[in-house]
């Protein structure tokens, strides 16, 4: 395994802690025994391959996933708790918002949820850059569209920490630099944001990385860190590189 | 569970409603095809019409209400909007609740044009008060819905829900006291009908229609109610935040 990145955080940083999760879907064990630390304001990006268990890890952050065993805190409670539900904000794969509402209306009825009024439902569709957009049917909208309406919903209320799976799929390069720069400026301003991806050359842009196979943790590093422990040139070479190490391994 | 998300979650329902009116042409005009189905078939008896024309107005709204309710809410599950939903602070009450509330409206709807076409268009004459026939057709489509929304847990596809109706439905309507008077039917048949919700549903509907008065119809009428709030209950309490 690759050495760790960042330096012990305090308690009171520590906006996410997972210890010794063990979560089993039907007769897969899909996560055995993960344990991971997140600290306040970082973008943290969970690569791995399909099925590697990125989504999983994700459901049990926010409380959705059954357990089978193992601890998730959350902002110093257990995940999932009632009191977390407006500070953790979560954005699934699949775009799980209503296709069959405009894109105001299911920012409104996700506000209405929350507390939040229209300047925040307008802030929010501004923010993702769909306000030309607000008054069309969500269903009538392009693919990477629709799951900019369905981050739109997860970041409503900023909350402290979000978790978002695969939020840049399907998108352009330019649609997708300006999402990582709304989600560094996010964390500028203290949000922690646990994103996943199969798109390589999107780890250069966290904080730190932490790579997954077969529901283990293949590494926990920063980008140049990952690049120089495997000699790689880039993102994608340096995880076959590990892939390698740790298929010899088994 | 608070008033905001339940009404936030009803009128998101009706917004996506309006947004299919086709949907709601449906739920509108097929009863009254039905009916009118009925009406035809016995045009030279027009007393099997005055007979059955109550029943079928509360057969058919639970019939339809079942059917929406059933598939809206399982196609809430499969896109993965209810489990989003689960990580916002929205009660498992708001949730079926503000179901409740908005397909109950479309139901009272239904009922008044349903009712309405029965007496003007089908010829349907009771005894009894129209107002009541009208208000027992919008229970007993609260009823379907409410029965809807409860067995679309069960189910983990649409086509699964739409096969609910067979399970849930039908041997209700079997045994129900519409095909054949509840006293004359094997005694554990009657004792099945006693347990089953639809079967108050028509009998007050038959109350109502025979001029009854207020004392004789509300046991029926309670025993609706109260089916209605319990199915509502077992749903809120089979609806599950984890899932595997």
């Amino acid at each position: 395994m690759a050495d760790l990145a960042g330096t012990t955080p305090g308690a009171a940083d520590v906006v996410v802690g997972i210890g010794h999760l063990k979560v089993v879907r039907g007769k897969r064990v899909v996560l055995p025994d993960f344990s991971l630390t997140l600290p306040r304001g970082q973008v943290v990006g969970l690569l791995g391959p399909s099925g590697s268990g990125k989504t999983t890890l994700m459901r049990a952050v926010v409380g959705v996933q059954t357990v089978a065993g193992g601890t998730v805190e959350v902002l110093g409670r257990p995940a999932g708790s009632p009191e977390l539900r407006s500070r953790v904000g979560y954005m699934t794969q699949a775009v799980s918002v209503y296709s069959d509402l405009t894109v105001s209306e299911n920012l409104t009825y996700f506000a209405a949820l929350l507390g939040l009024g229209r300047p925040e439902v307008a802030q929010t569709i501004d923010r993702v850059e769909l306000a030309d957009h607000a008054g069309d049917l969500v269903g009538r909208l392009s693919g990477g569209e629709r799951s900019r309406v369905s981050l739109a919903v997860a970041l409503l209320g900023s909350p402290e920490l979000l978790v978002l799976d695969e939020p840049t799929v399907g998108l352009d390069p330019v649609l997708r630099q300006s999402l990582w720069d709304l989600f560094r400026s996010l964390a500028t301003g203290g949000t922690t944001l646990l994103v996943s991806s199969h798109v390589m050359d999107e780890a250069t842009r966290c904080d730190r990385l932490v790579l997954l196979r077969q529901g283990r943790l293949l590494a926990d590093t920063t980008p140049a860190g990952l690049l120089s422990q495997t000699g790689a040139r880039n993102a994608d070479q340096a995880f076959l590189v590990l892939e390698r190490q740790a298929g010899g391994d088994t | 569970m608070t008033a905001r998300r339940t009404f936030a979650t009803a009128r998101r329902i009706l917004a996506q409603l309006r947004h299919d009116p086709r949907s709601i042409g449906l739920i509108m005009v097929l009863p009254c095809v039905l009916m009118g189905l009925v009406a035809w078939m016995f045009e030279d008896q027009p007393q099997v019409i005055d007979q059955f024309g109550p029943m079928l107005l509360v057969v058919f709204p639970v019939f339809v209400m079942f059917l929406v309710t059933s598939v809206t809410t399982l196609r809430e599950r499969t896109s993965g909007t209810l489990e989003r939903l689960m990580t916002t602070p929205i009660g498992k009450g708001d949730f079926l609740i503000g179901y409740a509330l908005s397909f109950a409206l479309l139901a009272a709807l239904q009922a008044v044009v349903l009712t309405a076409w029965a007496h003007w268009v089908c010829g349907l004459d009771i005894a009894g008060s129209w107002v009541g026939l009208a208000g027992v057709a919008v229970l007993d489509a609260v009823l379907g819905s409410s029965l809807g929304l409860a067995s679309s847990s069960v189910a983990r596809t649409e086509f699964q829900a739409v096969q609910m109706m067979p399970v849930v439905i039908v041997p209700q309507l079997l045994i129900c006291g519409l095909m054949m008077p509840r006293s004359a039917m094997p005694r554990v048949l009657e004792l099945l009908s006693d347990a089953a919700p639809l079967t108050y549903a028509l009998e007050a509907a038959n109350d109502i229609a025979a001029g009854g008065s207020w004392a004789e119809a509300w046991p029926d009428l309670a025993l609706t109610a109260g089916f209605t709030v319990a199915v509502l209950i077992a749903g809120v309490l089979t609806l599950r935040r984890r899932t595997a």
